[in-house]
């Protein structure tokens, strides 16, 4: 009898620690004598919320003093003071996140993702600039990106390209800006972010490759003017074409352009179209049967640009987490580590989801981009398209204006124009 | 009259981009307001969820910083003070001091304290703390698992990305409300949701 009772008592403890066990108490919590008393888990705070809604306004104020440096004042010097606060300000002190360029990705996965819910701050850094350049120009590229006005401080030596390579290099922005849509759609990754060149410099610390290629993009800025923002920037693809349609925009002249060609080389950015004379004109049938031709090819060169991007989507999707875990799972290869298990095979154990489940959502995030290869082929057979067609549009122009896509608004040819303004008050 | 003026000069050119100005400045108007909708007015702020995390040691390499805004934190009130404590000492040391090849931590971070006999209090300095999370794996193996890895928010850069949220093999990084920034986990959750 004696025997049995302590038997049950053993078990009776027995349960009481596995039960402890699966609550990793182990231990109890000591009761001291000494009347010591456990001192709080310590939490630091994040950065404090106001200080959001200051950089709001700040990026409000400092798009509203370049437009009105750029539009009505016609200062490059002020412009230039502008990019030297953005720097210290955006770059510097607000250590370069949340930025525009950025905010894209978080506004896609927005658009594409339920559950993720978009900050009302990245919302205003995404827009402001988009709504200032549709009324101003690119006044935002011109001394609020810190990014751009980095460069543009760089820019010392700046040397003129050709035409075409101009044109062929533009293309990247569009490409870029399509697969950021696409990697930030598919919830995979902010490849825009991860790229960033000159993020590094703001903190002061980044990774190797890091400050390789931003420094890389600085040096080579220093001969051809802000690469980054001309070839690259996928925001600023969006305002170039935003810009086109811009309410006002800065003008090379005050008044009347007299044609003296002092500005012709003033724009490191290849962004003054120069007055076409009429002998340059095409003989009129062979131009209109090529604008036709493109016309026709474009819905052509959509197809084949879906088409062809569709194809690799399997090469696209393995940037993706899960369908790279799906697929080493599959082939059994453990992320090409020869001894141990590795660490996404261990995570991926211990968190009890099923193979099969796994799969199942591997399968539908390839699929997803699938028919992300389609649209971004199609966005890029468009875009060639209309680079071709844009090639073949002839535009009889008298004077030296800004091309407004292209044109960042940095104000350098104001300074180069001898024309007064007719009345000081305009 | 002068209304229609302006109408004559207005050209093809003009009214083409007028119109698509038009169309643009609309669809600005129409995505912030789809945007708004879907907004939380509050920010976020990248946190790891100690529930999923293994430990892999990756926090303390990857983060932007050099020395990781990932941090190992105490969570006192989950700690058994015990004398042989599976986050302090490595595993199988010949002698139970506290020399430095005895600890388990590789920059001695964590500070051992006599309060009465049989416990000891545990400290981390943050100054030299790197978050590898060596510790937080001995103290969930054989403790309570009161050490936890956390970003810490005062060192966060908060990146729009997070860099080691990309390369977590858990999955364990996400955004979470800035006016909720910690996650820890076990029975100290309504402790720190109270302070």
């Amino acid at each position: 009898m004696k025997k049995s009772l302590s038997i049950i008592f053993l078990l009776i403890i027995f349960s009481i620690q596995i039960y402890n066990v699966i609550a990793i108490q182990r231990f109890p919590k000591p009761e001291f004598e000494s009347g010591h008393t456990q001192p709080p888990t310590l939490t630091p705070s994040p950065r404090a919320q106001a200080l959001d809604i200051l950089d709001v306004f700040v990026l409000a104020a400092a798009l509203s003093i370049v437009s009105w440096l750029v539009i009505k004042k016609r200062s490059r010097k002020g412009v230039f003071w502008m990019s030297v606060f953005a720097v210290l300000y955006f770059g510097i002190f607000r250590e370069g996140c949340v930025c525009s360029v950025g905010s894209l990705q978080n506004v896609t996965l927005a658009l594409f993702n339920p559950e993720y819910s978009i900050p009302l701050t990245v919302i205003a850094f995404f827009i402001l600039p988009l709504v200032y350049t549709l009324f101003f120009g690119r006044t935002f590229c011109a001394g609020v990106c810190p990014l751009g006005t980095l460069q543009d401080i760089f820019a010392l030596r700046p040397m003129s390209i050709k035409s075409w390579l101009e044109k062929v290099l533009g293309v990247i922005p569009f490409i870029y800006l399509g697969l950021a849509v696409l990697y930030a759609a598919t919830g995979t990754d902010f490849i825009v972010c991860r790229y960033d060149p000159f993020v590094g410099f703001f903190r002061f610390e980044g990774t190797f490759m890091m400050f390789i290629i931003g420094g890389l993009l600085l040096l080579i800025g220093v001969f051809i003017a802000r690469p980054y923002c001309r070839f690259l920037c996928p925001y600023g693809a969006l305002l170039n074409l935003v810009s086109r349609f811009s309410r006002k925009h800065i003008t090379i002249t005050p008044a009347e352009c007299i044609n003296c060609k002092l500005c012709e080389d003033s724009c490191p950015f290849e962004a003054i179209n120069k007055p076409v004379v009429l002998k340059d004109k095409e003989e009129k049938p062979i131009a209109s049967r090529r604008f036709i031709f493109i016309s026709v090819i474009i819905p052509l060169l959509v197809l084949i640009g879906g088409f062809t991007a569709s194809q690799f989507h399997e090469n696209l999707a393995i940037v993706n987490p899960k369908v790279r875990l799906a697929k080493e799972l599959i082939n059994n290869t453990n992320y090409g580590e020869p001894n141990e298990e590795a660490f996404e095979i261990t995570a991926f154990k211990s968190a009890g989801q099923s193979k099969e489940e796994l799969y199942k959502e591997a399968a539908e995030i390839t699929n997803q981009f699938y028919i992300g290869g389609w649209i971004l082929g199609g966005f890029l057979g468009l875009v060639f398209g209309f680079t071709l067609l844009s090639l073949s549009v002839f535009r009889y122009r008298e004077d030296y204006t800004p091309n407004k896509g292209t044109c960042i608004s940095c104000a350098r040819c104001v300074d180069y124009c001898p024309v007064l303004p007719e009345d000081r008050s305009l | 009259m002068a209304k229609k003026e302006k109408k004559k000069k207005l050209n093809r050119r003009d009214f083409i981009d007028r119109g698509f100005r038009f169309s643009i400045g609309a669809g600005l108007v129409g995505l912030s307001g789809l945007l708004a909708k879907k907004s939380f007015s509050n920010e976020y702020v990248w946190q790891l969820d100690p529930e999923k995390c293994i430990q892999c040691g990756r926090c303390a390499t990857e983060c932007v910083m050099t020395l990781s805004a990932v941090k190992c934190f105490h969570v006192y009130d989950m700690c058994g003070y015990c004398d042989l404590c599976g986050g302090y000492l490595r595993p199988g040391v010949k002698k139970l001091t506290t020399a430095a090849e005895n600890q388990l931590c590789p920059t001695s971070a964590i500070e051992r304290k006599f309060i009465e006999e049989p416990f000891f209090e545990y400290h981390i300095i943050e100054e030299l703390c790197i978050g590898c999370g060596k510790c937080v794996k001995g103290c969930n193996a054989f403790g309570n698992g009161s050490l936890q890895l956390q970003v810490n928010h005062r060192l966060c850069d908060d990146c729009n990305e997070c860099a080691i949220a990309r390369v977590c093999p858990a999955d364990a990084f996400e955004r979470v409300p800035a006016d909720n920034p910690y996650k820890f986990s076990g029975n100290s959750k309504d402790e720190t949701k109270k302070s």
